[in-house]
C-alpha cells in the first residue's frame, strides 16, 4: 500500500511530463543548434559554441529589433490596458447599449490577427483606403500611414490595440463585477465622487485583475510577428523589424537556421525573464490584497 | 523542511536529462544527412531507347504557385496521364508562402514532392545544400529524353540561367542544370495609351525622360479627368522583390553591378558614386511619381493600379501588365501598351528577367517519373497548346515565340510582341550568383526604403555594403 502511495504523484504527473517534453525537446534541440552555424550552405556545421549569441549581440541589427520590439510592446500593452479599463467601466454600468455594446466588443477578438491586419492595411491605403476617405473632411485625406518608420510603427500598435483592447475589456469587466459592493455603497453614503472612487476603492481592488491582462498582453506583444508582418513587413527600412521578424528572416528567409533560432532563444529570455518579474509583482498585489480582506 | 518537494524536483530533473540526452546526442545526426553527391546520376539507369510509358503506373507529387502558367499546366495534365500513364499529384499555394513552403520542405530533407516550381535565384540557395538535382545528366541521356524535347529551341539565355557552378560570383551557364525553364517575364514599361494621348506625351526614351514623365503624370493626369492617377508603378515593399524587376533592370541598363568579384571574392558595388547617384534618383522618382504608400507595394499593387488606371505607367513584369490589358480583365483593357523602356545612356536595353522554371527533388526517389513530367511539362506541345489556348505567355522557347497562332493572339496588344523582340537578346539575369542573394536584396530593398524616406543616400548604401561585405565576402 505505502509503495502505490508513493508512486502516485508520480504516475499522476506522466502525462504532464510528456506534454512538457513536447515542448522541452524543440526548444533544447533549438538551444543545442545555436552552438553550430548551421545554415543551408553548410548542412554538415562545425560547433561554433557560443558565437552566434556573441555576433547576435554585437549587430546594430538586434538592438535595432530589440528597441522596436520594447517600444511596440510596451506601446501596445500600456494603450490596451488604459482603453480595456476604460470599456469596462462605461460597460459595467449595465444599461442596454451596455449589454449590446458588451457583445459586439468581442467581434476583434474573433478576427485573427493576420486577417485584422491585412484588412487595416487596406483601410490605411493613402488613396482608395477609408480612413483616408473619412479623414478627407477634415484635409487630413493624404496621411500616408505605414510609409514612414513612426506611422508604420504606430499603425502596428493601433491595429493590435483594435484586436486585443477587448481581450483586457473583457477582463477587467470580470474584475468589476467580481468586487465586493459594500465598500462603493460606503463611499456612496459618504458622499464621494466618482474619480475619488475610482481612484481609491476600483482601481486599487481592481489592480490584480489589470496586472493578469498587462501579463497577457505584454508578453504577447514581445512576440509579436503576424500583424506587423502583414502590414509592414518590417519596414520602411528597418523600422519595425521586431525580434520575432528578424528571426523568421535569419531561420526561413535566408536559412541561417542556427543564427535565427539563437534570435528567439534570446527573445525567450527576454519574456521570460519579463513574464518572471511581472508576475512576481502580480503576486505581492494579491498577497497585499488578501491581506486588506 | 518538504523532502517530498526535492524527491519530486530531482526527479523531474532526472527524467528531463534522461529524455533529453538521447535525443540531444541524436542531434548531432540531426542536421540532415551527408548530401554530397554520389559520382553518378540517377539518369545513368535508364538504358534502352526512350519510351513515354516507361513509368506507368507511378505517381509524381509536385508543389506549384498560384498562378496563370500554373492553371494552365493544371488545364493539361490528363495529356500527361494520357500519354505517360503517370499520375500527378499536386498542391498549390499562394505565392505569399509559396517559398517559404518549398524552403522548409526541402531543408526538412524528406521527398514531399518529387518536382516543385522555383525562380532561378531559388537555383542559388537552394543548389549549395544538395536540394536540387542536377538535370543536365537526363538531358544528355537519350534513353531517358525524347528526341522531340529539343533543347537548342530553348533561348539560351534562359537555359544558362538556370546553369550554375555552385560557385559565388561564378558566371551563370557553367556547371549543373539545376532546373529548367517554363515560363519567364522581362521587365519593361507598360503604359496607358490613353493618358498619355490626352497629356501629349510619349514612352520614355532615356531614365531622366522616365523621372520627368512620372512626375508630368502625376501632377497634371488629375486635373485630365484620371482621379488619384500617379505617374509610375514601381514596387516597393521590404522585400528582395522590390529590387528585381524595374530597378534592376534600370540599374543594368545603367552599366551598374551589385557585386563585383576579385580575387574569387565578392565586393558590394551598390556603394559606388554612380549606383548611389542613380539609387537617389530612383527614389526620386517614386516621391515625385510614384504611388502613395509605395513602402508596401508589391507587384499585385502596382499591377493593379495600372489596371485600375491609377497609375500612368508600369515599369515591371511584361506580365504584370499583361493580365490587365487583355480584353475584359480591367478597365483600361484596350488602353494599355508596352515599351521596351529608358534606355542606359550607351544605348544599352539590359534587362533583368524572372524565370518560373521547374525543378526535381534530389531526394525523389521517383527521378525517372519525374524526369518524364518535366520533359513534358517543358515541351513543344504542352507550352504550345499553354501559350495559344490559356495564358502561359512569354514562352521560353523560341518555336512558339514564332508560332502564327501565339503571335496572332498576341498581336492586340500594342507593343508586345515589338517590345519582346528588341529586349529578348539582352535580357539576362542581371545579379551576381551567390548564395545570399536573398539577404543581399531584401537588405537593399529595406535601403532603397530608407532613402524614399529622406535618408541620406550615400551612408545608408555605404552601410548596405559593409554589412553585406561580412556576409559575402
Amino acid at each position: 500500500m505505502g509503495w502505490r502511495l508513493t508512486l502516485r504523484p508520480y504516475i499522476l504527473i506522466v502525462p504532464a511530463l510528456l506534454l512538457t517534453c513536447g515542448i522541452l525537446y524543440p526548444f533544447g534541440l533549438g538551444l543545442y543548434y545555436t552552438l553550430f552555424d548551421f545554415s543551408a550552405s553548410k548542412p554538415q556545421p562545425d560547433m561554433v559554441r557560443f558565437e552566434n549569441y556573441r555576433t547576435v549581440f554585437t549587430q546594430d541589427a538586434f538592438w535595432n529589433s530589440a528597441w522596436v520590439t520594447v517600444l511596440y510592446a510596451v506601446g501596445a500593452a500600456v494603450v490596451e490596458t488604459v482603453l480595456g479599463v476604460a470599456v469596462a467601466l462605461l460597460l459595467h454600468r449595465s444599461s442596454f447599449v451596455g449589454r449590446v455594446l458588451e457583445k459586439i466588443l468581442i467581434l476583434p477578438l474573433m478576427i485573427a490577427p493576420v486577417i485584422a491586419a491585412i484588412m487595416w492595411k487596406l483601410m490605411l491605403q493613402p488613396s482608395v483606403g477609408v480612413v483616408n476617405h473619412l479623414l478627407k473632411p477634415f484635409g487630413l485625406g493624404g496621411v500616408q500611414w505605414t510609409d514612414t518608420p513612426a506611422g508604420a510603427l504606430l499603425s502596428s500598435i493601433a491595429v493590435d490595440v483594435w484586436v486585443y483592447t477587448p481581450f483586457v475589456a473583457i477582463l477587467a469587466l470580470a474584475g468589476l463585477r467580481s468586487l465586493p459592493t459594500s465598500p462603493f455603497e460606503a463611499a456612496a453614503v459618504d458622499g464621494a465622487g466618482w474619480w475619488y472612487t475610482f481612484r481609491r476603492l476600483t482601481l486599487p481592488m481592481l489592480w490584480p485583475y489589470v496586472l493578469v491582462a498587462v501579463i497577457f498582453r505584454f508578453m504577447d506583444s514581445l512576440k509579436v510577428f503576424d500583424i506587423i508582418y502583414a502590414l509592414t513587413e518590417g519596414g520602411p527600412g528597418d523600422s519595425t523589424v521586431v525580434l520575432q521578424i528578424r528571426a523568421y528572416l535569419e531561420a526561413i528567409r535566408f536559412q541561417r537556421y542556427s543564427f535565427g533560432i539563437s534570435y528567439t532563444i534570446v527573445l525567450w529570455a527576454v519574456v521570460y525573464l519579463a513574464a518572471m518579474v511581472l508576475v512576481r509583482h502580480l503576486g505581492k498585489i494579491q498577497r497585499k490584497a488578501a491581506e486588506a480582506k | 523542511m518538504d523532502t517530498h518537494v526535492h524527491d519530486r524536483r530531482r526527479f523531474l530533473a532526472l527524467t528531463a536529462g534522461a529524455a533529453a540526452t538521447p535525443l540531444l546526442a541524436a542531434c548531432g545526426a540531426g542536421f540532415g544527412s551527408d548530401d554530397k553527391k554520389s559520382d553518378g546520376s540517377a539518369a545513368d539507369d535508364v538504358t534502352g531507347s526512350f519510351d513515354w510509358k516507361r513509368e506507368k503506373g507511378r505517381t509524381v507529387k509536385a508543389l506549384l504557385n498560384k498562378h496563370p502558367y500554373t492553371d494552365a499546366l493544371i488545364a493539361d495534365l490528363k495529356s500527361f496521364t494520357a500519354k505517360t500513364g503517370i499520375k500527378v499529384e499536386y498542391d498549390v499555394f499562394p505565392e505569399d508562402n509559396y517559398f517559404d513552403k518549398l524552403t522548409v520542405d526541402l531543408s526538412s530533407g524528406r521527398a514531399s514532392y518529387d518536382v516543385f516550381m522555383l525562380g532561378a535565384y531559388m537555383v542559388w540557395q537552394y543548389g549549395p545544400p544538395g536540394w536540387l538535382e542536377d538535370l543536365g545528366p537526363w538531358m544528355r541521356n537519350s534513353s531517358a529524353t525524347g528526341a522531340e524535347w529539343d533543347q537548342a529551341d530553348f533561348f539560351p539565355n534562359l537555359l544558362q540561367a538556370d546553369q550554375w557552378s555552385l560557385k559565388a560570383g561564378a558566371p551563370l551557364g557553367q556547371g549543373g542544370q539545376y532546373a529548367l525553364p517554363w515560363g519567364w517575364e522581362t521587365n519593361v514599361v507598360a503604359y496607358n495609351t490613353e493618358v498619355f494621348g490626352k497629356l501629349g506625351l510619349k514612352p520614355a526614351e532615356t531614365f531622366d525622360e522616365l523621372r520627368e514623365i512620372a512626375g508630368v503624370i502625376k501632377r497634371k493626369a488629375p486635373a485630365a479627368g484620371y482621379d488619384g492617377m500617379y505617374g509610375i508603378a514601381v514596387r516597393g515593399s521590404r522585400s528582395w522583390a522590390t529590387i528585381h524587376p524595374g530597378f534592376m533592370t534600370m540599374y543594368a541598363r545603367n552599366g551598374l553591378h551589385d557585386f563585383t568579384v576579385h580575387g574569387g571574392k565578392l565586393r558590394p558595388a551598390m556603394n559606388t558614386p554612380e549606383a548611389i547617384a542613380f539609387t537617389q534618383d530612383w527614389a526620386g522618382m517614386v516621391k515625385q511619381g510614384g504611388p502613395p504608400s509605395w513602402t508596401s507595394y508589391t507587384w499585385y499593387q502596382c499591377s493593379s493600379d495600372l489596371g485600375a488606371k491609377k497609375a500612368g505607367m508600369l515599369f515591371d513584369a511584361d506580365t504584370a501588365a499583361y493580365f490587365q490589358a487583355v480584353a475584359g480583365a480591367s478597365p483600361a483593357s484596350g488602353k494599355i501598351a508596352f515599351h521596351p523602356g529608358p534606355k542606359g545612356p550607351d544605348g544599352s536595353l539590359a534587362t533583368n528577367m524572372w524565370i518560373w522554371s521547374l525543378g526535381m527533388n534530389a531526394k525523389s526517389r521517383k527521378k525517372s517519373a519525374s524526369w518524364l513530367f518535366l520533359q513534358w511539362a517543358t515541351g513543344k506541345e504542352h507550352l504550345r497548346k499553354a501559350a495559344v489556348t490559356n495564358n502561359h505567355i512569354d514562352p521560353v522557347r523560341k518555336s512558339i515565340s514564332q508560332d502564327a497562332a501565339y503571335k496572332d493572339k498576341m498581336k492586340h496588344l500594342p507593343g508586345f510582341i515589338e517590345t519582346f523582340e528588341t529586349v529578348v537578346d539582352q535580357t539576362k539575369i542581371q545579379f551576381t550568383p551567390q548564395a545570399q542573394f536573398f539577404d543581399a536584396t531584401t537588405s537593399w530593398a529595406a535601403a532603397l526604403q530608407e532613402i524614399y524616406g529622406g535618408q541620406n543616400a550615400r551612408s545608408v548604401l555605404n552601410g548596405l555594403a559593409g554589412d553585406l561585405a561580412a556576409k559575402v565576402g
